[in-house]
C-alpha cells in the first residue's frame, strides 16, 4: 500500500520497523502536497526546512530506540495555533506578517512526542465561517469535489487528510468548525470537551466555546492524536485539572449495552432524506454490535443557533479587539492619526464576515441591548446545557447527523449568512454544553460523503472513540478516498 | 450682584451648599508580579521590558490570575468588616486605547471580591465619623503613553500594564475636602499596615478619583457629579475638591448647571479641566470574561488570610492608649504607621517601660530629625537599641533631659552611641551632694548682691542661681538635686 495511505497507526509501525524513514515518509507527503496544493489550497505555509529537521530529529530518537507513538508522524497544525518562528496568520490579512514568538500548548505537546509538522493548514478567517471561503488565502476545495466547500472552519485540515496529504491535523471546534468540515470531507473529526485540551496559543474566536480537536482518517489515529494532546495547562485557566485516560488502550472495548440516543430534533425538518439514511444505517451497524436506541429530546436546542451567533460574535467582538495595528499583523498605510490608525488598519486587515460578527458581538454587549441579547442567550445555554444534563441521565451517548446537507457550492451560500449559519445546526449544542462530540464518515449521499455526529457527556472522549471505533472496524467509509487522491 | 459682594458673600453662600464626595481609590497591590502574566512589577525599569506575551495582548496568550493579589484584596476586605463574595467575577471593560493592549481591561464589575465595609475617620472636631466602602475589587493597570518623549508621536510603555490594582470605591459620604483627605490617609495606613500596597503616591501606586458634586443644604437628592481623574498626592485631593466645590457652587448660583463630566486636575494651575463630557463616555460593554472562571472563595480559605491579619491601625491605637497610657492623640501618631508603631514598642521594651518618656522622644526629637530630613522611621539614623542607649542615661540620672538633647543631635550626626559621647565629653551628670555644694558655696560667694537681694524677697533671683551653678558645673549638675541644695542654702 503507498505510503501516504497509511494510517498513523500503520505509520508508527512502518517506522519502528524501519520499513521507511520519517525523513522519507516527510519527502514523500511534501511531493504530494506539491502536486496537489495548487488545486486544493489546503495549506496556507508549507514548512519543509522545519519538517525535514523534525523527521531527521525523529529518525535518530527511531534509532536509539527512544521513539515515542507519535515519533516521526507527519502533521500539520491548523493556522491559528501558535508556532514559534512560523507565521500564524489565522486565515486573515490581519495576521498575515504575524511569525509567533511562541508555541501553543498543543504545537508544543505534539512537538515533544515527536511529531513532524508540515505545515500550517488554511481555514477561515479566525474560524469563522462554515465553508473555508472567508479566508485570506481564497477558498480551499473539497477533493470529492473541487466545485465544493470542504466545510470550516478547519475546512483545510479536513481537505488536507482527505486528500491524504497529511495523515492527521489539529483542528478547533467553536461551533462545529471541527464535525462539518470531517463530515463533509468524508473523514474522522474529534473536538474535546471544554477544558480538556489546552487553549493557551491557540487564536481565539470565541472563547467559552473554542476547543481543539483532531481531523484524522479514523478514530484509531484520532486517540493517539488526542491522547497527545490533551491534559490540564496551567496557563489556561480553563483547562480541567483530571487525569487524560488512555484513549488507545480502551479502542477495542465492546459497545455491547451501550445505550445510544438518537436525537428526535435532529431528524426532523431541514435534514436531507438520503443523509438521513446514511445516519440510520450506521445506527444500525451499531445495533448489530449490541447498542440499544432510544429517542431523546432536547427541547432548547431549536435555540441553539441564535444562542450561538448572540455569545460567539459578542466574545468575538472583544478578543479580536487587540488588533489594532499598534503592536503586531496588519497596519495601515501611513496612518493621519489614532482614530485614522485603527479605522484603517481593522478596515482593510479584517474580511466581511469577520466584521459582521464584531458588528453583531459590538451591538449585543451595548448598553441597553445586554439583557436583552447577551444575558437571554447566557440562559438559553444553560437551558441546552440542562437538557443535555437530562438526556446523559437516560443515555451514554447521543447520535444523529452530523450536516443536514453534504458540501455544497462555493459561492451558494456565501451572499447569505443566515443559510450558512444554519449549517452549523446540528454541531453547536455540543459547544454551548462544552460536550465532546465527533463525526465519522458514515457513507455517502450521491458521490459526496456525509458524517454520523456522536456526542458524550462531559470527559466522554473515551467511549467516543471507542464507538466510532468500532463503528469503523464494521464499516469502510473512512478508508474511501477521493478520486484521483488514491 | 458684583464682585465685592460675591466674595465677601462667599463664606454664606457655601454654608447654604452641602457638599458631597465619593472616592475611588486605586490601590496598587504589592505583589511580586503581574496580575494575570509572570512578568515582574517593579517600579522604573527601562520601557516594555517589564512585559512579557501576556502582558502586550499577543494573539493566542491566556491570562492567569495571580493568587497573592487576591489574598491581599481579601485582607483588606476583612480589615474594613466587608463581606467576601464566596464567588466574584472578572469581566471585560471594552475600550479602545494604545496603552491598552487587549482593547480591554480585565477588571470586576457586577460581582466584585469585597462589598459593604467601613472605615472611621476623626473629624477636626475630634468626633469620629464612618464611611462607607461600597466595594472594592480587582483589576489589571493600563500602561502608559508617553506623549514627550517623542515629537510628533506617542510612545509605549507596557510595563505597567497587568499591574495589579485594587481599587476602593467609598460611598458619597465624605462631606469636605477634608474629610476626603482624612478618608484617604486612613486607607493609606490601613493598605501600608497590611502590606497590600507600598503607598507610594509619587510613583501612582495609590492614587485617586474624587467624585464631587454639591447640593442645597438640607436637600436629600444629590446633585450631578464631576469625576476629578487621577490625584496622587493628599494635597491635590484637597485642592482639587475645593477648587470643584467652589466652581459647580458659582456655577448654579449664576444659574448654569454642572455637567456630568470626567475633569482633569491641573496642578500648576490649581483648577480642574473638562476631559470629556458623558455624551463622549465610552460603552464599555462589560461582560464576563470567559478566559477566567469565577473567583470562589471559600470560608476556610478566607478564615486562614483573617488569622494573617495584623494588629489594624485602630486596634493599636487602641491598645497603646491603655497600655501605655497615652492620650488619644499620642496613641494615633505613635500608630500610623506600623513601622513607627513597632519602633515606639520596642523602644519601651529596651528602656522598661517610661512609655510617656519613650512616646515624648520619639514624637518629639526623633520625629523633627526625620521630618527635616525626610526620612521614613524605617530609614531612621537611629536605631532603637541607640535611642535607648540615650533615654537609659536620662532614667538612671547619668544625663539631664536637656543635656540628652545635645547628646541626640550628636548621635544623629555621628551615629555613634550615647555612652561614648558621654565619656568623651565628660557628660556625665553630677550627682554628689557635696560637689554641688560647692559650686553653689563658690556661687553664693562670687555673687553676694543677689544672694541679699533674694533673701531680701527676690524671689525670681533663684533662676539665677540655678543658671549659675549649672554654668558652673558646665550643666551637668543633676538638676533635682540642684533644686534642692540650693533652696536649702539661699534661706539659710
Amino acid at each position: 500500500m503507498s505510503i501516504y495511505r497509511s494510517s498513523l497507526v500503520q505509520l508508527a509501525k512502518g517506522l519502528r520497523a524501519g520499513e521507511f524513514s520519517s525523513v522519507e515518509l516527510t519527502r514523500s507527503l511534501l511531493e504530494r502536497i506539491r502536486v496537489h496544493q495548487p488545486q486544493l489550497n489546503a495549506l496556507v505555509s508549507v514548512t519543509q526546512d522545519g519538517a525535514f529537521a523534525q523527521a531527521a530529529a525523529a529518525d535518530r530518537e527511531l534509532a536509539a530506540g527512544r521513539a515515542g507513538p507519535l515519533t516521526g508522524l507527519p502533521i500539520v497544525h491548523k493556522d491559528l495555533f501558535c508556532t514559534q518562528g512560523v507565521r500564524t496568520s489565522c486565515g486573515s490579512r490581519m495576521l498575515d506578517n504575524f511569525v509567533a514568538p511562541y508555541d501553543a500548548t498543543v504545537v508544543a505537546r505534539l512537538k515533544a512526542a515527536g511529531t513532524v509538522m508540515l505545515g500550517k493548514s488554511n481555514m477561515d478567517e479566525f474560524a469563522m465561517g462554515s465553508s473555508n471561503e472567508n479566508s485570506f488565502y481564497g477558498p480551499v476545495r473539497n477533493p470529492w469535489d473541487v466545485r465544493l466547500v470542504p466545510g470550516g472552519s478547519s475546512g483545510g485540515s479536513a481537505a488536507a487528510v482527505a486528500a491524504r496529504l497529511v495523515p492527521a491535523a489539529t483542528g478547533t471546534d467553536t461551533g462545529g468548525s471541527i464535525r462539518q468540515p470531517a463530515a463533509l470531507c468524508g473523514v474522522t473529526g474529534i473536538k474535546a470537551t471544554y477544558g480538556r485540551v489546552s487553549r493557551y496559543g491557540m487564536i481565539a474566536f470565541a472563547s467559552s466555546l473554542d476547543q481543539a480537536g483532531v481531523i484524522s482518517a479514523s478514530a484509531a489515529d484520532a486517540a493517539l492524536m488526542l491522547r497527545a494532546m490533551a491534559g490540564f495547562d496551567p496557563r489556561d485557566s480553563t483547562s480541567v485539572d483530571r487525569p487524560v485516560p488512555d484513549y488507545v488502550e480502551s479502542l477495542e472495548r465492546p459497545v455491547r449495552g451501550l445505550k445510544i440516543g438518537l436525537l428526535k430534533e435532529f431528524f426532523e425538518k431541514g435534514l436531507d432524506p438520503e443523509n438521513e439514511r446514511r445516519v440510520r444505517e450506521a445506527l444500525a451497524v451499531f445495533e448489530k454490535l449490541g447498542a440499544t436506541l432510544t429517542e431523546v429530546s432536547l427541547p432548547s436546542i431549536a435555540l441553539s443557533v441564535p444562542a450561538y451567533y448572540v455569545v460567539a460574535p459578542a466574545e468575538c467582538s472583544s478578543n479580536l479587539a487587540r488588533y489594532d495595528g499598534v503592536r503586531y499583523g496588519y497596519r495601515c498605510k501611513d496612518p493621519q492619526d489614532l482614530m485614522d490608525l485603527y479605522k484603517r488598519t481593522r478596515g482593510e486587515g479584517f474580511g466581511a464576515e469577520v466584521k459582521r460578527r464584531i458588528m453583531t458581538g459590538t451591538y449585543v454587549l451595548s448598553a441597553g441591548y445586554y439583557d436583552a441579547y447577551y444575558l437571554k442567550a447566557q440562559k438559553v445555554r444553560q437551558l441546552i446545557t440542562s437538557d443535555f444534563e437530562r438526556a446523559f441521565a437516560q443515555v451514554d451517548v447521543i447520535m444523529g447527523p452530523t450536516t443536514p446537507t453534504p458540501a455544497f457550492e462555493i459561492g451558494a451560500k456565501i451572499a447569505d449568512p443566515v443559510t450558512m449559519y444554519l449549517n452549523d445546526i446540528y454541531t453547536i449544542g455540543a459547544n454551548l454544553a462544552g460536550l465532546p462530540a465527533m463525526s465519522v464518515p458514515c457513507g455517502f449521499v450521491g458521490a459526496l460523503p456525509v458524517g454520523l455526529q456522536i456526542i458524550g457527556p462531559h470527559f466522554a472522549e473515551q467511549r467516543l472513540l471507542n464507538a466510532a471505533h468500532l463503528y469503523q472496524r464494521e464499516t469502510d467509509w473512512h478508508l474511501r478516498i477521493p478520486a484521483g487522491y488514491e | 450682584m458684583n464682585k465685592a459682594q460675591s466674595s465677601k458673600s462667599g463664606a454664606a453662600q457655601e454654608s447654604a451648599w452641602e457638599t458631597v464626595i465619593g472616592l475611588e481609590i486605586h490601590a496598587q497591590l504589592a505583589t511580586r508580579s503581574k496580575i494575570f502574566s509572570g512578568s515582574p512589577t517593579a517600579y522604573g525599569a527601562a520601557p516594555n521590558t517589564q512585559a512579557d506575551l501576556v502582558d502586550l495582548g499577543y494573539p493566542g496568550v491566556l491570562p492567569v490570575l495571580n493568587a497573592a493579589a487576591v489574598r491581599m484584596a481579601v485582607k483588606f476586605g476583612l480589615a474594613i468588616g466587608a463581606q467576601i463574595a464566596a464567588q466574584s467575577v472578572f469581566a471585560r471593560k471594552n475600550y479602545f486605547y494604545p496603552d491598552l493592549p487587549k482593547g480591554y481591561q480585565i477588571s470586576q464589575y457586577e460581582l466584585p471580591v469585597v462589598a459593604k465595609g467601613a472605615l472611621s475617620i476623626v473629624l477636626e472636631d475630634g468626633t469620629t465619623k464612618r464611611i462607607g466602602i461600597t466595594r472594592a475589587h480587582l483589576e489589571e493597570d493600563a500602561g502608559k503613553s508617553l506623549h514627550e518623549a517623542l515629537p510628533k508621536l506617542t510612545g509605549i510603555d507596557l510595563n505597567r500594564a497587568g499591574t495589579p490594582l485594587l481599587e476602593i470605591v467609598s460611598e458619597p459620604d465624605l462631606r469636605s475636602a477634608k474629610e476626603a483627605v482624612a478618608y484617604m490617609k486612613k486607607v493609606h495606613t490601613l493598605v501600608r499596615y497590611l502590606e497590600i500596597c507600598d503607598g507610594n503616591m509619587q510613583e501612582g501606586s495609590f492614587r485617586c478619583d474624587a467624585n464631587v458634586s454639591v447640593r442645597r443644604a438640607g436637600s436629600d437628592k444629590l446633585g450631578t457629579r464631576a469625576e476629578v481623574k487621577n490625584l496622587n498626592s493628599f494635597r491635590f485631593v484637597e485642592k482639587a475638591i475645593n477648587y470643584e466645590v467652589s466652581r459647580q457652587i458659582e456655577l448654579l448660583e449664576s444659574g448654569g448647571r454642572v455637567v456630568q463630566e470626567t475633569r482633569l486636575y491641573d496642578p500648576d494651575q490649581g483648577e480642574t479641566r473638562s476631559m470629556r463630557n458623558k455624551e463622549e463616555a465610552n460603552d464599555y460593554r462589560y461582560f464576563p470574561d470567559p478566559d477566567l472562571l469565577p473567583l470562589v472563595l471559600g470560608r476556610e480559605e478566607i478564615e486562614e488570610v483573617r488569622r494573617s491579619l495584623p494588629e489594624l491601625p485602630d486596634e493599636k491605637a487602641e491598645r497603646f492608649a491603655s497600655e501605655y497610657a497615652l492620650s488619644g492623640y499620642d496613641a494615633g501618631v505613635l500608630t500610623a504607621s506600623r513601622e513607627l508603631a513597632s519602633y515606639f514598642e520596642a523602644l519601651v521594651r529596651e528602656i522598661g517601660g517610661e512609655a510617656k518618656l519613650a512616646a515624648n522622644w520619639v514624637m518629639g526629637e526623633l520625629a523633627a530629625s526625620l521630618n527635616r530630613e525626610g526620612l521614613e522611621i524605617g530609614k531612621s539614623r537611629l536605631a532603637v537599641g541607640q535611642l535607648a542607649g540615650l533615654l537609659r542615661r536620662i532614667t538612671d540620672k547619668t544625663v539631664s533631659g536637656k543635656i540628652a538633647k545635645d547628646i541626640f543631635e550628636e548621635m544623629w550626626s555621628s551615629g555613634r552611641d550615647a555612652d561614648a559621647i558621654i565619656e568623651e565629653k565628660g557628660l556625665r551628670q553630677i550627682t554628689d551632694t557635696g560637689a554641688i555644694e560647692r559650686a553653689i558655696d563658690e556661687v553664693m560667694a562670687t555673687n553676694p548682691r543677689q544672694l541679699a537681694d533674694y533673701r531680701a524677697g527676690k524671689d525670681k533671683l533663684f533662676g539665677f542661681f540655678v543658671g549659675q551653678v549649672m554654668k558652673a558645673t558646665a550643666g551637668k549638675a543633676n538638676p533635682a538635686q540642684l533644686n534642692e541644695l540650693l533652696k536649702k542654702k539661699l534661706s539659710s
